[in-house]
């Protein structure tokens, strides 16, 4: 019964779910994609002729906009997680989960319907935001391969980042405390990083910290392949960040789910 | 029968055929959480076709041998088999052969009744056409057709458990397992839902139903156990459980509780109830036995001021094996 083909179909037809379910009640949705757009337009039309002066740009916008588009589009993705752990916690409490657990059907198609609904939701809320920085006037040197590989980028970020938000809300007693354990990915990591200001202007140990986590490591990547700025070791140590936290996050959700029901 | 029952027997044949041995058999079913042993020692065999009835108080287990028979949680100990595939060897193949509609409610509220049913025939591998030809079926069978478009969550009680039961069909099981289906439900809801679960037996399909209402499992079953604290106390057929009581009993009301425990002491027997001011007394409900109890209390200067007779019931069972009274145990939400 749990062949592969019925793996892929029973995550096929888990996905419509989710995919329904977002179509059903978008306000979710819709919370994820206006926060980074708020947060893009604050920072570049109020902050942003302050914020440039700290690039050494000397007060220019259009060279803020340049540097906080990465940033934000890694902030878009770590707000996507936000409802995935949620509407996993949510869905935990449901009888219709202990229905699928008496179902001879691929275990972890549940989750992974979550997940690529997930990511594909995300996905479309970055195209959004890019538009709307390409709007405010943002401006790439980069090429096809470039965007190619921002949005590949992106795309394992979203991955390894759902896989960890699928686990927290396994791990959530309740949708609000879910909603409380994925807010540092939306919210306090991406400040404490390259995102708005460089690391080099901030004291102490933060400033360590913000050098070696890896949303700034993601960033830079970014950085270099929209704005061609150096990427140099960020690349691949983006992609074994990533690596590393789709394993954890899928592995630690697989384990919660499958010891069976709460 | 109805016609959407014939086709689904119609493919539920290949189930109904193959084993020859009991739908559902386990033995020596234990299941502690922490300190707490829910399940001592299960001992069951239901034969294929048949209602049995697990009929307990809450907090009896019934629920917990639910979730072991249906994979939902491991047994501690203890082997059990449904529709001829072992539990702990091929759960898989258990859950290709059950359906199970929990106590809570197991439909997806987010979605419409209908895409519930979609979603169910989708994850049986069923077709597209026969997926959609099923659902339209058992949707009309559970009166379903007018709401079908509307999400699950504007459901009422009862739709909601038509619902569940439907889903439960998609895959044409061949055991069922229902964990208190009418718990919560009007009058008229748990009589419909009462025909509903007769059409599935008359269809061949073997169902395990739990329940903490006697008359359900009087009504329903062909064999019902009385589970008490995690131990089968009794098991048999109704006739044969009320065999076990000798008589009916009488239900005494008096006017206040010094009058109940005068009467009390004068009969020397029966189970007082001192917020309902009432006496149950075992009692033939015979006129010469109904005679003696009324002289007794004469002889005591007690006045009842209401006197009912009650044959034989599961009531009078579950006090004659438990040694507590039914009634309030039983029936406490």
């Amino acid at each position: 019964m749990s062949s592969p083909s019925y793996a892929l179909r029973d995550s096929a037809t888990m996905l419509r779910r989710n995919l329904l379910h977002a179509r059903r009640y978008p306000s979710m949705t819709i919370g994820v994609v206006g926060m980074p757009i708020v947060m893009l337009l604050l920072f570049v039309y109020v902050f942003g002729t302050a914020l440039s002066t700290g690039l050494g740009g000397g007060g220019d916008r259009a060279a803020y906009i340049a540097y906080v588009v990465p940033g934000i589009l890694l902030m878009t993705v770590g707000s996507g997680a936000m409802p995935t752990a949620v509407a996993v916690c949510t869905d935990m409490s449901e009888g219709i989960v202990a229905r699928f657990r008496t179902m001879a059907i691929s275990r972890s198609s549940v989750l992974v319907g979550h997940v690529v609904g997930s990511v594909i939701q995300t996905m479309v809320s970055l195209v959004l935001v890019t538009g709307v920085a390409l709007a405010i006037g943002f401006r790439s040197a980069a090429g096809p391969l470039e965007w190619l590989a921002a949005a590949g980028l992106l795309a394992l970020v979203c991955t390894a980042l759902t896989w960890l938000a699928v686990g927290l809300g396994l791990a959530s007693p309740a949708p609000e405390a879910a909603s409380n354990a994925v807010l540092p990915l939306s919210f306090l990591l991406p400040f404490i990083s390259s995102a708005f200001v460089p690391v080099s202007s901030m004291p102490g140990w933060i400033r360590w910290f913000a050098e070696y986590q890896p949303f700034t490591t993601v960033i830079e990547t970014l950085r270099g392949l929209l704005t061609g700025t150096a990427i140099g070791d960020n690349g691949w140590l983006s992609v074994a960040w990533c690596a590393g936290i789709a394993v954890l996050g899928f592995v630690w959700s697989k384990k919660q789910f499958t010891r069976g029901p709460r | 029968m109805k016609p959407g029952a014939d086709k689904l027997c119609g493919m539920t044949s290949h189930h109904r055929t193959a084993p020859h041995g009991p739908a559902i058999a386990a033995h020596g079913l234990r299941k502690a959480y922490g300190d707490k042993l829910v399940l001592d020692g299960i001992d069951l065999a239901v034969p294929q076709g048949t209602v049995f009835s697990l009929l307990g108080p809450n907090g009896a287990g019934k629920t917990t041998t639910v979730q072991i028979l249906s994979t939902l949680v491991t047994a501690d100990g203890g082997r059990a088999s449904v529709a001829g595939h072992d539990l702990a060897e091929s759960p898989d193949a258990v859950r290709g052969a059950i359906g199970v509609t929990g106590q809570f409610s197991a439909v997806d509220n987010m979605i419409t009744g209908e895409e519930n049913m979609i979603l169910m025939a989708d994850l049986h591998h069923l077709g597209r056409r026969e997926g959609r030809r099923i659902t339209a079926e058992l949707l009309e069978r559970f009166d379903l057709l007018d709401a079908a478009g509307k999400p699950a969550a504007s459901y009422s009680g009862g739709m909601r458990r038509r619902l569940d039961i439907a889903m439960t069909l998609v895959g044409a099981p061949s055991v069922i397992f229902l964990d208190e289906p009418t718990t919560g439900l009007d009058p008229r809801s748990r009589h419909n839902m009462w025909k509903a679960i007769r059409d599935l037996v008359a269809g061949g399909v073997t169902v395990f139903l739990t329940t903490q209402y006697l008359e359900e499992a009087d009504q329903l079953a062909d064999r019902i156990a009385v589970l008490n604290q995690g131990r089968l106390v009794a098991q048999g057929t109704p006739a044969e459980l009320k065999r076990l009581v000798p008589g009916g009993h009488v239900r005494l009301q008096f006017a206040d509780a010094t009058v109940l425990a005068a009467a009390t002491r004068a009969l020397g027997t029966g189970i007082p109830d001192d917020e309902a001011l009432c006496l149950q007394v075992p009692n033939d409900g015979s006129v010469r036995a109904l005679r003696a109890l009324l002289d007794r209390l004469d002889d005591a200067a007690v006045e009842a001021d209401a006197l009912t007779v009650h044959t034989p019931d599961l009531d009078d069972v579950f006090f004659a094996v438990t040694g507590r009274p039914g009634n309030e145990k039983v029936q406490a939400r």
